[in-house]
C-alpha cells in the first residue's frame, strides 16, 4: 500500500512541479494586470441553489460550491477587479475530469462582459504557456493544439444545430442538451485550437444576465480545449428581482428531486442591487494543469483524489 | 440502485437481461447534470455495448454469484452441472453455453455464474485439450501450417487440424474461436 502510494506520488511528480509553477505564473497575470487577489469562506449558511451541483455539508452549513457570490458581494463594495483561487466541494463528481473537491480559479471585471472574460482567458492561457516555455503550440492527447488568439467562436445554437441536428434555443430540453453536449457537441470541436461556445439558451442562464435585443439566449459562454470543459463566463446579472426568481426556480426544482428544502443566499441578494455591470468567469484550474501536462486523467494533477485522500 | 452508487462489476438487469459494468464514464458540464456512459458486457452471451444514464436514475442491481461445477452429462438440448461444494445438480440450455459446449469433457469444471438458483453463464476455460477419435488418412499435398484435415474429437465435434495429426493424440483447442492450437502428446 504505502510502496504503492510512493510509486504514484513519484510518477507524478513532474506534472505537481509544473502545477505550483501555472498557479505562480498565473498569480503574476493578474497582480500585473491590477487584480487584487482576495480569500472568501470555505464554509457558510447558504450557497446559490443549483439544480445540478450538490452542496457538502458541514455542521449545517455548507462547504463553498464557488467563490461567486462572496466575490460579487466585494465588487457590490466597490471592488473593481478581483481574483481568487479557492476550493471547492461538488457532492459525486468523480470521473476523469472530475473530483468532488478540487480548484477554481475565479475572476471579475466591473464594466467587463462575458466577451471580455473569455479574452482574458486567451491573454492568460497564453502568457502560462509562455511562461512555461510551451510557446503557443502544445500537444494534447495526442492532439496539436494551437492557443494563438483568436479562438474559434461559435454559438450554441449554431454547434448544436451542426452536430446533433436540433436548435435547443427553440426547443428548451435540458436533458437532451446535457447528454448531446458532452457526448457529441465537445467531441465535435476543432483539435486545431480552444473553442468558445457562446449564448446559452435563457434557461441555462444562471446568473448571468440575458442578452439585449436577443432574450432567448444569455450572455454566458464556455471555454473548451482537447475535450476538456475550461471556464465559465458571464456577463453577470444584477438584478436582484430576476435573481430572486432564478434561484427560486431552482430552490424548487432540488425540493422536488432531492427532497431539500436549501436556503436562499440572502446576503447576496440584498446587496446584488449594489453589484455595478461586471463580467466574471470560472476556470478550473485542474483541468488547465491537465491541459498543460498532457494528462488525460485529473488523478495525474492532484497529489490526493477523493480515492487517495 | 441509484446510477450514482454503479461502479465497475457492478451487476445490474436491463430488460430481464443481466449485465456487468466494465467501465463507468462520468462526464457533466459544470452547470449541467451528469451524465453516466456505461459499457456493460452480457453476461449471457458476452457482448459489449454503451448505455447512457442520468444523475438520479435508478438501476436494477442483481445479485450474481460464480460458483465451480463439474459438467456431468448432456441431456437433449440441455447440460447437466454439478455445484461442486454442494453437490446441487443444474440443467443448462445449450444456448447458455455458446457455442463452446461442443468441447465439453464429461467431468471437465467450468465457472457457471449464477443469478439466484439460475444459471445464466458458463465460463469453459479459454483452452481445453481433447483427444482424437478418428482421422481421415493424410495425403502428401497437404502443407505442415494447414489446418484442414478433418478429425472427431472425444467429444464428437469435427475439427480441421494440421495433416501429421493422428488418430489418439492430445491436442490443445482454443473455445473461443473453436480452433486447433497444438499438439500435446508426442511433442519432441
Amino acid at each position: 500500500m504505502a510502496s504503492g502510494e510512493q510509486a504514484r506520488l513519484a510518477r507524478i511528480k513532474d506534472n505537481l512541479v509544473r502545477r505550483a509553477r501555472i498557479f505562480a505564473l498565473t498569480r503574476q497575470f493578474f497582480q500585473e494586470q491590477g487584480f487584487l487577489e482576495v480569500e472568501t469562506p470555505l464554509r457558510f449558511p447558504a450557497v446559490a441553489p443549483e439544480a445540478n451541483i450538490v452542496p457538502l455539508l458541514s455542521e449545517g452549513w455548507f462547504l463553498c460550491t464557488s467563490p461567486e457570490l462572496h466575490l460579487k458581494r466585494l465588487l457590490a463594495a466597490g471592488y473593481d477587479r478581483l481574483f481568487e483561487i479557492i476550493h471547492c466541494f461538488r457532492k459525486g463528481e468523480r470521473g476523469r475530469h472530475h473530483n468532488p473537491e478540487f480548484t477554481i480559479l475565479e475572476w471579475y471585471r466591473a464594466g467587463g462582459d462575458y466577451r471580455r472574460m473569455v479574452e482574458d482567458t486567451g491573454e492568460l492561457i497564453n502568457y502560462v504557456a509562455q511562461g512555461l516555455g510551451l510557446g503557443s503550440r502544445i500537444k494534447y492527447q495526442g492532439q496539436e493544439i494551437d492557443l494563438s488568439l483568436p479562438w474559434l467562436q461559435i454559438t450554441v445554437r449554431e454547434a448544436f444545430r451542426e452536430t446533433v441536428g436540433w436548435d435547443p434555443v427553440a426547443q428548451h430540453d435540458p436533458l437532451k442538451f446535457d447528454t448531446d453536449l458532452v457526448t457529441r457537441v465537445i467531441p465535435s470541436f476543432s483539435s486545431g485550437g480552444p473553442t468558445v461556445l457562446a449564448e446559452f439558451p435563457a434557461p441555462m442562464a444562471s446568473l448571468a444576465r440575458l442578452k439585449p435585443g436577443d432574450p432567448a439566449v444569455a450572455e454566458r459562454a464556455e471555454v473548451f480545449a482537447g475535450g476538456l470543459e475550461l471556464a465559465n463566463a458571464y456577463s453577470e446579472l444584477c438584478d436582484a428581482a430576476e435573481q430572486k426568481r432564478r434561484f427560486a426556480a431552482e430552490a424548487a426544482q432540488i425540493e422536488k428531486e432531492r427532497g431539500q428544502t436549501v436556503p436562499l443566499p440572502q446576503n447576496f441578494l440584498e446587496v446584488l442591487s449594489h453589484l455595478p455591470p461586471c463580467g466574471g468567469i470560472a476556470l478550473g484550474m485542474d483541468r488547465l494543469v491537465m491541459l498543460f501536462c498532457d494528462a488525460a486523467s485529473i488523478d495525474e494533477v492532484l497529489a490526493f483524489t477523493s480515492d487517495t485522500a | 440502485m441509484k446510477i450514482e452508487d454503479v461502479g465497475r462489476n457492478t451487476k445490474m438487469l436491463l430488460n430481464g437481461i443481466p449485465f456487468n459494468v466494465d467501465d463507468v464514464d462520468f462526464m457533466k458540464p459544470g452547470k449541467g447534470r451528469a451524465v453516466y456512459r456505461l459499457r456493460l458486457r452480457n453476461l449471457k452471451e458476452n457482448t459489449v455495448m454503451e448505455q447512457t444514464y442520468h444523475s438520479g436514475d435508478d438501476v436494477e442491481e442483481v445479485e450474481v454469484s460464480s460458483y465451480e461445477m463439474q459438467y456431468l452429462y448432456q441431456d437433449g438440448k440441455s447440460y447437466v452441472f454439478m455445484n461442486t461444494e454442494t453437490f446441487e445438480q443444474y440443467h443448462i440450455p445449450e444456448e447458455r453455453l455458446g457455442g463452446r459446449e461442443k468441447f465439453l469433457k464429461e467431468g471437465t469444471t467450468a465457472v457457471v455464474q449464477m443469478m439466484g438458483e439460475a444459471p445464466i453463464a458458463v465460463n469453459i476455460a479459454n483452452f481445453v485439450e481433447l483427444k482424437v477419435v478418428e482421422t481421415s488418412a493424410s495425403t502428401k499435398t497437404d502443407s505442415l501450417v494447414s489446418q484442414n484435415k478433418p478429425v472427431t474429437l472425444e467429444t464428437g465435434t469435427a475439427i480441421g487440424v494440421p495433416a501429421f495429426i493422428k488418430e489418439g493424440d492430445v491436442i490443445k483447442i482454443d473455445t473461443r474461436t473453436g480452433t486447433y492450437v497444438e499438439r500435446v502428446t508426442g511433442k519432441k
